[in-house]
């Protein structure tokens, strides 16, 4: 388990003070995040996404070892956690979950939605996974078999989408452009 | 509301033209920095300031990785000392003992 680094623990005592203080709601800064997320976005998982579904040779080393796979991009930040990437086929549908708290891939994914964190969604996905998937708009057929993985400190999980037949024409640009942070997770396809 | 921009000196790093995030802390002190102007804490230029203040006087940290958000966070605490919005003792407490809270409590997402 990595340490918590120390400008993370003052950012966090300092936000805390600031709430106990009535300078502002966690709300107000969750509202602030949200409007992050547009903006840093799950560019990097995207891009990486894109490219597996053209360069097998590339695609097999992701699901080997995306940890050192996605390397040679630089996207993490002194993290010491492992990327394993789970191909979504005809057969299996994958979907991320962090049980514990909230881990999540944030050097591919950018912040994490609201949502992964909500405690219903955590215990829900495990137990019903195919009701919560339907609740997000996405029915996964019977015969397919759902998998959840659930992320720690130590492993982080990203989905590997599949890729629409739409899609088989375009450039990488256009093909990244319409990975979604979502199918990257597992609670919806690309479109 | 908006995201406030920060240029010059003072700019975040980027790709692509999006705000590069190493790690989630940093997005929440860039959501402090904002929600504390909201709350007129301070005027959005004075954050500024304190913030090339706090990189220029790191930029002779020889052989020290160059760390954005770490001077982001250090502007952020002097400037509310400054103000009197925050005691800089209160933070240093609150911060150790967060640095000793039982594993397992949480983990560095």
């Amino acid at each position: 388990m990595s340490e918590v680094s120390t400008p993370a623990l003052r950012a966090e005592a300092l936000e805390d003070l600031l709430v106990e203080q009535g300078v502002f709601a966690p709300e107000q800064l969750d509202a602030i995040i949200e409007m992050f997320n547009e903006r840093v976005g799950p560019m990097n998982g995207a891009r990486v996404v894109a490219r597996a579904w053209t360069e097998p040779d590339f695609k097999a080393r992701l699901l080997n070892d995306a940890t050192e796979a996605i390397a040679e991009y630089q996207f993490e930040g002194g993290q010491v956690d492992k990327l394993v990437v789970v191909e979504n086929t005809d057969e299996v549908h994958n979907v991320v979950v962090c049980t514990l708290c909230s881990c999540y891939p944030w050097a591919m994914l950018g912040l994490p939605p609201k949502w992964y964190k909500d405690p219903a969604y955590r215990s829900r996905i495990v137990r019903e996974p195919r009701r919560v998937l339907e609740e997000f708009g996405l029915q996964v057929a019977d015969s397919k078999k759902i998998r959840v993985w659930d992320s720690s400190a130590e492993v982080r999980y990203m989905v590997l989408p599949q890729m629409p037949e739409r899609l088989l024409t375009a450039d990488e640009t256009a093909r990244a452009a319409a990975v979604g942070r979502d199918a990257m997770i597992g609670v919806a396809l690309v479109q | 509301m908006t995201v406030r921009e920060l240029d010059g000196a003072a700019a975040p790093p980027m790709t692509n033209g999006e705000l590069a995030f190493e790690a989630p802390w940093q997005g929440r002190v860039f959501a402090m920095a904002n929600a504390l102007c909201d709350a007129g804490a301070f005027q959005w230029s004075e954050f500024q300031s304190a913030l090339i203040d706090e990189i220029a006087a790191h930029e002779t940290d020889h052989g020290a990785p160059y760390a954005y958000y770490e001077r982001f966070q250090a502007a952020l605490e002097a400037l509310l000392t400054r103000k009197g919005v925050i005691d800089l003792s209160a933070l240093n407490v609150r911060s150790e003992a967060y640095r000793h809270r039982p594993h397992g409590h949480d983990h560095d997402h």
